[in-house]
């Protein structure tokens, strides 16, 4: 029986002996005010005892309140029921705790970027995406930055690591690439075929979306969230609504309906990533057959919702009435075609021995990179680690929902796939079932928004566990941290590369098929 | 060999779209107001986008418009529905439109010289400066077997030396500007450059910040603008074939 939250507080102050001030966070997470002095101390020893794993790290600017630049670590475990959330001023720096917990190391260069909060004794503090360009001492997410500030042209060389040696090349591939995908950099060393090193620079898609969500109404910042990374827009608004929902009833109805809905975008999503696997070994004919079955899903999006990628559904406090009874009996015929559809390109790929022979062994991701890195969703589960938001911490409807998680331990590309095909039949009766629950009232309800603290939503997004957190005050969201599933899958790969020959990058990059939008914001 | 046969036959397939059905279904649709608006001022409150404003008339700009419909309930007198096919044009100031508007014609101007060099076939460069990857799913829907944009001699290249046009994406960030403009350096000339969607057309939700611009135009001349968000593939195709002069021989 997991722990609640309560009880890991009361546990806490046990431990130190001092009362912890708390701040509200909702029913289910808690949020506890620490010295910084015991900031890292206490995250460390949590994920030691509890493993307790990061899933925000991030900072919001308190001072124009009196308060401070201050440090925010949402922590998550699957032995608790809800988010623990730890709160420390500080004065510009702070003890980095990447040194200790690898998966702090992009959170804090991140919030150097931002915030101008050093955290010292970093190994790596160059910059995440202020590079180049950008002037020291640009910290946009102050509050004495405003959105529209023109900053001037400056030049600040970024310093990309160098591996020497007899024979050893670099390739630099990007930002702009062969195919249509987004932008980012990826720098190669390499000996022979095989890649010693690989760095990976994003960034280039960073739009200033935290800012402008902290200034954005309720039913504006929702259209945003859709379009923080557009393929896991449903994924990102439920995340959003969940954190700002926290203090209000939704009807059952909306629940399932918005489980319905996550699930339809899992599905299109999947679909896209199986067939870029057989696109990037070359096997055009599934490929082509497998693209035509995401059309499929893509065209009953539109004939559902009038979106092809389900944008404009989600409302604040609802949703709009897509799953009338007379598109229900669409759905369910759809998906049973797509279904059985998929399963035979998926099995005639398996028994291909030259899709196999480039699929299998390929970029291995082991079980102990996986959980240091801190990686989630289909990626993680295909390297053996048994976690999923939707089971583990449910939101919506999902807690009254029945479903499997596979898992897998060989954590290479088949292994991704295979998740990743597994979670589409998954997904399919997952759809069917939400649908049929819905009963009772779809009216939106009035939406009471928390007049302070902070509200967490996490959702379990296609790639994986997408989080936003609210910061309010008087009854305004004063800071929108966003985090993208991406954002925790990205070093993954600089890893699962490594040994592998530089023809087989297009297919792990493929099989880990990240956002770069969603990670660049 | 048999089985695959079987399968053939027995399975409903999506069948390759002919072009008379890309021209009868344009997807992109915009809200318009009909004579019942009587310009209350509603749907600019309720619109996220700030894309619908009043003065003399109700004037929406498609260049804006997020296509969330939330203009439509916010309407007391019901006159506004998603009911204007919108086309991609050469103008951005086509895609102003008024209450009662016709839509604009599908008819994109390239200079004379540009149609001799292309003839009738088009090699493609999709560059994202700063899209939310929503615009990237459609550009890929262009190559499945459905829309096949390869069927019409119109080709996605790898490199921009190869490309007769751009096809951009995003608000054009700070981090992706240098990117975009060696990549239209490195495009011969005579070369195009379409915006597509609406960040690439106005900014967009996320444009005009400290990390992005408002907009394709401003740094590249644009040819085309094909308005959604994201535009529909058949939005796309037809904004192509039409740039080639290859929708009035049919």
């Amino acid at each position: 029986m997991a722990m609640t939250t309560a009880e890991v507080v009361d546990r806490l102050e046990h431990e130190t002996g001092n009362a912890l001030t708390t701040v509200p966070a909702g029913e289910r997470d808690r949020a506890i005010e620490v010295p910084l002095s015991s900031f890292n101390g206490m995250i460390r020893s949590l994920c030691a005892e509890d493993e307790a794993v990061i899933s925000s790290l991030h900072a919001c600017d308190d001072r124009d309140s009196g308060g401070s630049l201050a440090l925010y670590c949402v922590l998550t475990s699957r032995k608790w029921n809800g988010a623990l959330i730890l709160t420390a001023p500080t004065g510009g720096q702070y003890p980095s705790l990447t040194p200790f917990i690898y998966s702090a190391n992009w959170y804090e260069r991140e919030i150097q970027d931002m915030f101008g909060i050093r955290a010292e004794g970093h190994p790596d503090p160059r910059p995440l995406v202020l590079y180049d360009t950008w002037p020291e001492g640009t910290y946009p997410l102050r509050k004495d930055f405003p959105a529209d500030t023109k900053v001037p042209l400056a030049s600040s060389p970024y310093p990309f690591k160098v591996v020497e040696g007899d024979g050893v090349f670099e390739v630099p591939v990007g930002p702009v690439h062969a195919g249509v995908i987004e932008p980012g950099h990826f720098r190669f060393s390499i000996a022979g075929e095989p890649i010693l090193n690989l760095e990976i620079r994003l960034g280039y898609l960073h739009r200033g979306v935290e800012k402008m969500l902290e200034a954005a109404s309720p039913s504006k910042a929702l259209l945003m969230c859709e379009r923080i990374s557009g393929d896991n827009g449903v994924a990102h608004s439920l995340a959003y609504l969940q954190a700002l929902e926290s203090d209000t009833e939704v009807p059952e109805a909306i629940e399932y309906g918005r489980c319905a809905l996550a699930e339809l975008e899992r599905i299109h999503n999947h679909l896209g990533d199986i067939a870029g696997l057989a696109l990037d070994t070359a096997f055009s004919v599934p490929a082509a057959e497998l693209y035509s079955v995401k059309e499929k899903m893509l065209r009953l999006n539109q004939r559902l919702t009038g979106h092809r990628l389900l944008w404009g559904v989600m409302k604040v406090g609802g949703m709009r009435d897509v799953f009338t009874p007379e598109a229900v009996d669409e759905v369910q015929r759809t998906l049973m075609e797509v279904g059985n559809e998929t399963d035979a390109l998926v099995q005639r790929m398996l028994n291909t021995p030259s899709y196999m022979d480039r699929a299998e062994t390929t970029g291995r991701v082991g079980l102990k990179v996986a959980k240091d890195l801190r990686l989630v969703g289909p990626v993680s589960r295909a390297s053996g680690v048994d976690a999923d938001i939707r089971r583990d911490l449910p939101y919506a409807g999902y807690g009254k929902l029945s479903f499997r998680v596979p898992v897998r331990t060989e954590g290479d590309v088949l292994a991704r796939m295979h998740v990743k095909a597994e979670e589409i039949k998954e997904s399919i009766s997952l759809i069917i079932e939400s649908i049929d629950k819905m009963s009772g009232s779809r009216a939106p309800v009035d939406v009471t928004i928390p007049s302070k603290g902070v509200r967490v939503g996490i959702v379990e997004s296609p790639r994986g566990e997408v989080l936003h957190a609210l910061h309010f005050r008087d009854g305004r969201v004063i800071r929108h941290k966003v985090r993208d599933a991406s954002f925790c899958n990205w070093p993954g790969i600089e890893q699962a590369v490594l040994g592998d020959i530089v023809p087989d990058f297009p297919l792990i990059n493929k099989s880990f098929n990240l956002s770069y939008s969603g990670n660049d914001l | 060999m048999l089985d695959i046969i079987k399968r053939r036959v027995r399975d409903r397939r999506i069948e390759t779209e002919p072009l008379a059905i890309l021209r009868q279904q344009g997807c992109t649709r915009a809200p318009m107001a009909d004579s019942r608006c009587d310009l209350c001022g509603d749907c600019v409150k309720a619109c996220p986008a700030s894309a619908i404003t009043i003065e003399d008339d109700w004037i929406i700009d498609t260049g804006r418009c997020l296509f969330c419909g939330d203009c439509v309930p916010a309407c007391p007198k019901a006159s506004i529905s998603l009911s204007a096919e919108l086309p991609a044009v050469s103008q951005r100031s086509s895609l102003v439109l008024r209450r009662n508007s016709t839509l604009p014609e599908l008819k994109i101007q390239l200079r004379d010289e540009v149609r001799q060099v292309l003839g009738r076939s088009l090699a493609i460069r999709e560059v994202d400066a700063g899209s939310c990857n929503g615009c990237e799913v459609e550009v890929n829907s262009l190559s499945n077997p459905i829309y096949d944009l390869e069927r019409f001699g119109i080709k996605i290249v790898a490199s921009p030396r190869h490309a007769d046009m751009l096809l951009v994406t995003g608000p054009v960030t700070r981090n992706m500007l240098p990117a975009l403009l060696k990549t239209y350096q490195a495009t011969p000339e005579p070369r195009l450059v379409a915006a597509m969607g609406t960040c690439a057309i106005s900014g967009g939700p996320f444009g005009g910040t400290y990390a992005a611009g408002s907009g394709v135009a401003e740094v590249l001349p644009v040819d085309i603008f094909i308005p959604g968000c994201p535009p529909h593939p058949r939005t796309v195709v037809l904004a192509l074939l039409e740039a080639l002069g290859r929708l009035q021989v049919t």
